[in-house]
């Protein structure tokens, strides 16, 4: 593991358009670092998803990201309301996001799932009124 | 068939045309950006009504080969800025998304 490379990001709540800052400069590493661009799609996907949550629902967090030989692992902090019920918020369709966001094509209770299906590995570690922090892996 | 393939062919107009030499490998319509996300693959032309800045984010990362915008819609000036950065593909029709992908599929057969 002597060439773990480990990024970080901090995530702005306050401003909606520009979430996605982090995954798409994460793209721009793996692919430098001559990542596979289906692997590269599945993690910075993964990644975006995890960010609109935190911008929707928890006002912002941070994102780290560790590359190793074999995986990438993301993981995504915030100190937000946390998720009450994660067996719920895992389920397709299922969503809390308001009007707002909604009209801006979110909000479909897609973005938890997504990361499921794009990661090979997702854990969900939530308590309500102190925060959640998701942990992502997907192999390379 | 190519981006620049398309815009020769009538009722398809660039509004950023980063890589006209990328092939259209299929095409997909949504406007909900999550399940697009979660669905769209790689080289498929998206067709869609959304066009605010999280849209190009979308393109960019599902690597989309171009975001077609229906019913006549168009950019906002920074959004296409946004677009011009991260070198993504815009076409605009006055065509529905329908009547887009009919076109679509007499050229690509796909």
């Amino acid at each position: 593991m002597s060439d773990l490379l480990t990024f970080h990001f901090d995530v702005d709540g306050d401003d909606f358009t520009s979430a996605g800052q982090a995954s798409v400069q994460i793209k721009k590493h793996l692919r430098q670092l001559g990542i596979s661009p289906e692997t590269i799609r599945r993690v910075s996907i993964a990644m975006y998803e995890g960010e609109i949550n935190m911008v929707i629902h928890a006002g912002g967090g941070e994102a780290d990201v560790s590359v190793s030989e074999d995986e990438v692992i993301i993981v995504l902090t915030d100190h937000g309301p946390g998720i009450p019920n994660i067996e719920q918020a895992m389920q397709e369709g299922f969503s809390t996001a308001p009007d707002a966001i909604r009209s801006l094509g979110f909000g479909a209770g897609m973005g938890l799932p997504n990361m499921k299906r794009y990661t090979d590995y997702m854990n969900i570690e939530s308590e309500v009124g102190k925060g959640t922090t998701i942990t992502m892996k997907v192999n390379i | 068939m190519t981006v620049n393939d398309l815009l020769n062919v009538g009722s398809f107009s660039a509004v950023v045309l980063a890589e006209a030499d990328r092939e259209i490998e299929g095409v997909y319509i949504g406007d909900l950006l999550s399940w697009v996300m979660g669905r769209a693959k790689s080289g498929d032309a998206w067709i869609t009504i959304m066009s605010n800045v999280n849209t190009i984010a979308v393109a960019t990362l599902t690597d989309t080969s171009c975001i077609i915008l229906a019913e006549g819609v168009t950019l906002d000036e920074g959004v296409k800025e946004t677009a011009e950065a991260k070198g993504i593909n815009v076409i605009s029709t006055p065509l529905s998304s329908y009547s887009a992908a009919l076109k679509l599929y007499s050229l690509l057969k796909i």
